[in-house]
């Protein structure tokens, strides 16, 4: 029987989920002799022609990380849609968008004004941008689109399934790939992590009091840090409450917050939203006054909640830019 | 701006680095163009952030060298608070640093630049791979590295909760102290480490110094450019990846300038070329010349090479040895070949181990007070550190609440953007004529390109390191005559 | 912007505003046709990704009425809407979302001059400020 074949893939990534794979260490060669790779472009051959030419299907699965910023990419995640028989939205960019979703916050136009014209160190008199498209004397040079927008791979193509995180772990790693090698799969759509919250298994759970109440806000920089207690309980912003489990609280074990990269469980929508309401629901306050005051501490709201989520959010992106 | 033209991206569907080499009436090489095509905007997305984010934000730059961004940022945050981490703290994030750069460091010797050596360079593709070294110099060497890539980054994750984009960070400290066992584990790690780049330094010698084809090519005219040179030294002019001034020293290796990260924009500018989204930094006070080498030119080179030019040593001993060894095989400072940066980079890797294990000997550093709570208003910080491939600079503005204003990222790569687009030009004018292109061609410019270890996922804030390249040869009427692409 | 006639979503909540909506109508009040009327049972029901949605599916403006501080059916359920209300809105404005946009108030089912006077105030707000997306998302 021929090994299936597989195609992993990069988007607007940054070599993270490249590495995670790398990181299966001894892993990996089980992997490898299990499956043909036809495509991966930071370990071998990049031979996207050979792609084209394989029957529509002939790839038992592709996994691309990244999100999508350039029409290149689109292109290649279409291209790899029609070849493969299931498509794997591997990390948190190509599943929610990734920090560089942040840039949603932002435009194109912004984005190019300050790179190329308003940084303290650009010196550029002539107000060179670069071009799709460049007459030189020599001849034309091209470049991708730039788009407005950062979209989550499930924007632009059909994904039957998500491997969650920044980067995603071995161990989720291997099992997706065994689940994917058995056909012992889930239904299509599925997250491939335990679908609970973060703080279900987090350790600081057995510190939590019997109502978390918050008093005052604090920022990591501002206190000490506990190493025991649940964060929320210490006033400081976790999103572990609207985050999905599997990660193995890498984060909380070096003694610092949940940012959400796992994303939200299979009952939420919207992420940043439901933060927003677990974090409000243990205000301890009851006039508008006493409210607003411990809610303006919260720095850049939008920017901690959607962390790793603005392109996969209900807005998904600035509306007034 | 010229007007907006949709292209038809099959055209472009060769990834993540094009090069573009144009032939004149002749046959002979008339003009290369190295071209990245992507962007990300790190520095408009950090707007609006609170400061204290940015080391969680800044490694999604790049998940190849995320504990350069994440330690860079997090002293950009000292300086932005102007606060002063506890001794035990500076030592640990330089001990965390330490154990990254041996690890990348000899990943890009075993994995991805030396195969062209340790395999050799006519070698067919199929074999110059890591496969190819596990061929050459046995299984139990390529095990010996996958240990120690294991070793270091489960020392890092030990700091930092996770490998792949740490956490650790904060201003005037890190997050958790550490631990009696683990610097002993560490400390046995460092020493492993010591005697793994004494051996890399081994198989150099045996593999590339010994073999006269390889010396040719390491010192001809090919992979040779007089450049200035910049780095990070410490007080004594050795060099330091974690902290100290920045030196920059002429084609004739004189000091030119020596300033503090403060005043990184009175030496540094960068030029903008509409062709690629990648910024060309030179230096400001030579000015931009364009893609040129010499006194004149404002283009300089950063590194492994660059920062063993720019000091006057190491501050180990077993680091320093091979530095004078090496500066007295090729004819002493500064050494322009590029291809010895290969060399230059396992020296810093002994140097890496050596200091991973000083400091993990010094019994100061499991001093459980690892944070100082910065007290005052914030307002400007900037942060610089040597990464792997470079001088790594980060500048935040904030308001008086510290959210960012503005964010200014000059990374490691893009300090040598000019000088690869001119390596792989020299090496192509030297490998083209009459039209007549050779199969080694496409390797021989690459390992112009890999000398430098370019990671483009850094350099555009985009781009995965490892980077599939395109060459499009073509003639005088820019018609394609050839197009060759591996990764 | 002459003819913009912005679209608000209201979620009114069953005890109160509801019937104060009901009241004005049953007084034959004259009040602009802008905002369309959900009923919900507290305001405290009311997750924040009800008004993303909204705003997701083409409303210029939420409106959130419910009943005074100390009168909800619920007890607590008006209390709980006004800790995320605040939050909710300032989030809303980094997505430029301005705060004329979204609001929250109390009335009663004896108000019915209140609802009247709050829907009024609302629309011609949002129709100062115009439609909400300026710019298709590319």
């Amino acid at each position: 029987m021929a090994k299936p074949k597989v195609a992993f893939y990069w988007c607007a990534s940054c070599g993270g989920c490249e590495e995670a794979v790398v990181d299966l260490a001894e892993n990996i060669l089980k992997v490898v002799e299990a499956v043909e790779f036809v495509l991966w472009p930071v370990a071998m051959d990049f031979k996207i022609k050979d792609v084209e030419a394989l029957q529509d299907g002939e790839i038992a699965v592709s996994f691309i990380n990244g999100g999508i910023r350039t029409g290149e990419q689109e292109h290649v995640a279409k291209l790899l849609r029609k070849k493969s028989g299931l498509v794997v939205a591997f990390g948190a960019c190509a599943h929610l968008g990734g920090v560089p979703g942040l840039a949603n916050f932002s435009n194109r136009d912004r984005i190019f004004d300050y790179v190329y014209h308003k940084s303290p160190s650009v010196d550029n008199p002539e107000r060179i941008v670069p071009q799709e498209k460049t007459v030189v004397r020599e001849g034309e040079l091209t470049l991708p689109e730039f788009y407005n927008t950062v979209h989550t791979l499930d924007q632009v193509i059909d994904v039957d399934y998500y491997l969650p995180g920044c980067a995603p772990p071995p161990d989720l790693i291997m099992n997706a790939v065994e689940a994917i090698l058995t056909g012992n799969l889930p239904e299509k759509g599925a997250v491939l992590s335990p679908d609970k919250s973060l703080c279900d298994t987090c350790k600081r759970k057995v510190t939590k009091p019997e109502k978390t109440v918050i008093r005052e806000i604090k920022r990591v920089h501002e206190v000490m840090l506990d190493p025991e207690k649940c964060f929320l309980d210490q006033g400081i912003i976790c999103v572990g409450p609207a985050t999905r489990d599997g990660c193995g609280e890498r984060c909380i074990n070096a003694n610092m917050p949940c940012r959400g990269c796992f994303g939200p469980t299979s009952r939420v929508d919207d992420q940043g939203a439901k933060f927003l309401s677990a974090l409000a629901s243990i205000i301890d306050a009851d006039s508008e006054d006493a409210i607003n005051k411990i809610t303006d501490s919260i720095a850049d709201p939008a920017g901690i909640f959607y962390f790793y989520s603005l392109p996969a959010s209900m807005l998904k992106r600035r509306l007034d830019i | 701006m010229s007007k907006r033209i949709t292209i038809d991206p099959i055209t472009r569907l060769e990834g993540h680095g094009k090069i573009e080499i144009f032939l004149d009436d002749r046959g002979d090489v008339d003009k290369v163009y190295f071209q990245v095509p992507e962007l990300r905007g790190f520095e408009i997305f950090s707007v609006g952030r609170p400061a204290e984010e940015m080391p969680r934000i800044t490694p999604k730059i790049c998940g190849v060298c995320p504990t350069t961004h994440h330690i860079c940022s997090t002293k950009a945050l000292d300086d932005l608070f102007k606060v002063e981490p506890p001794p035990a703290a500076k030592k640990l994030r330089e001990l965390m640093y330490s154990a990254f750069m041996l690890e990348d460091h000899t990943l890009h010797f075993f994995f991805l630049g030396g195969p062209d050596f340790v395999v050799g360079p006519s070698a067919p593709p199929a074999e110059r791979n890591i496969l190819g070294v596990i061929a050459k110099v046995g299984l139990e060497i390529a095990g010996k590295v996958i240990k120690l890539r294991k070793e270091c980054r489960d020392i890092i994750t030990l700091f930092g909760g996770r490998v792949i984009h740490p956490v650790c960070g904060l201003p005037g400290g890190i997050s958790k102290p550490l631990t009696e066992d683990d610097r002993q584990r560490i400390a046995e790690v460092a020493k492993g480490g010591i005697e793994f780049a004494r051996f890399a330094l081994q198989i150099f010698d045996d593999v590339v110094l010994k073999n006269k084809e390889y010396v040719a090519l390491v010192t001809g005219d090919i992979y040779r450019h007089e450049t200035y040179y910049m780095g990070m030294v410490d007080k004594n002019n050795k060099v330091n990846f974690y902290d100290g001034d920045i030196r920059i020293v002429t084609p004739e290796g004189k000091e030119f300038a020596k300033f503090k990260p403060r005043e990184y924009l009175s030496h540094i500018a960068e030029r903008v070329e509409p062709w690629t989204y990648v910024k060309f930094p030179y230096l400001r006070k030579v000015g931009w010349k364009g893609f040129s080498e010499g006194i004149e030119s404002g283009v300089y080179r950063v590194a492994p090479l660059a920062r063993l030019n720019v000091s006057d040593g190491m501050a180990t001993p077993l680091a320093q040895a091979e530095y004078e060894r090496m500066y007295e095989t090729l004819g002493g400072k500064p050494v322009h070949n590029t291809l010895a940066f290969h060399w230059a980079r396992l020296i810093e890797a002994l140097y890496a181990a050596e200091r991973m294990h000083e400091l993990a000997q010094d019994r100061e550093i499991t001093d459980p007070h690892v944070r100082n709570i910065p007290t005052s208003t914030p307002q400007e910080g900037i942060g610089i550190v040597e990464a792997p491939r470079g001088t790594l600079i980060h500048h935040y503005k904030t308001d008086r609440h510290g959210i960012i204003t503005e964010a200014n990222l000059i990374v490691a790569t893009v300090n040598n953007a000019a000088a690869i687009c001119m390596s792989i030009e020299k090496a192509a004018k030297g490998l083209i004529r009459g039209g007549k292109v050779s199969d080694g061609l496409l390797n021989m410019v690459e390992m112009a390109f890999r000398a430098y270890d370019p990671c483009f996922a850094c350099a555009t804030h985009s781009l995965t390191g490892r980077t599939p390249l395109s060459v499009n040869i073509r003639d005088s009427g820019g018609s394609i005559i050839r197009t060759i692409t591996r990764q | 912007m002459k003819d913009f006639e912005p679209r608000i979503i209201g979620f009114l909540c069953n005890w109160c505003s509801y019937a104060g909506a009901d009241a004005a109508g049953s007084a034959r009040k004259i009040y602009p046709p802008n905002v369309k009327v959900i009923r919900v049972m507290c305001t405290g029901r009311i997750d924040p990704q009800f008004v993303l949605k909204a705003f997701q599916s083409g409303a210029d403006g939420v409106l959130i009425l419910g009943c005074h501080p100390g009168d909800c059916h619920y007890k607590e359920g008006n209390y709980n809407a006004l800790r995320r209300f605040h939050l909710l809105r300032t989030m809303l404005a980094q997505f430029g979302i301005e705060k004329d946009r979204v609001r929250l108030d109390w009335v009663s089912a004896s108000e019915a001059e209140k609802f009247v006077a709050t829907v009024n105030d609302m629309v011609k707000k949002v129709k100062i400020l115009g439609p909400l997306r300026k710019t298709a998302v590319a």
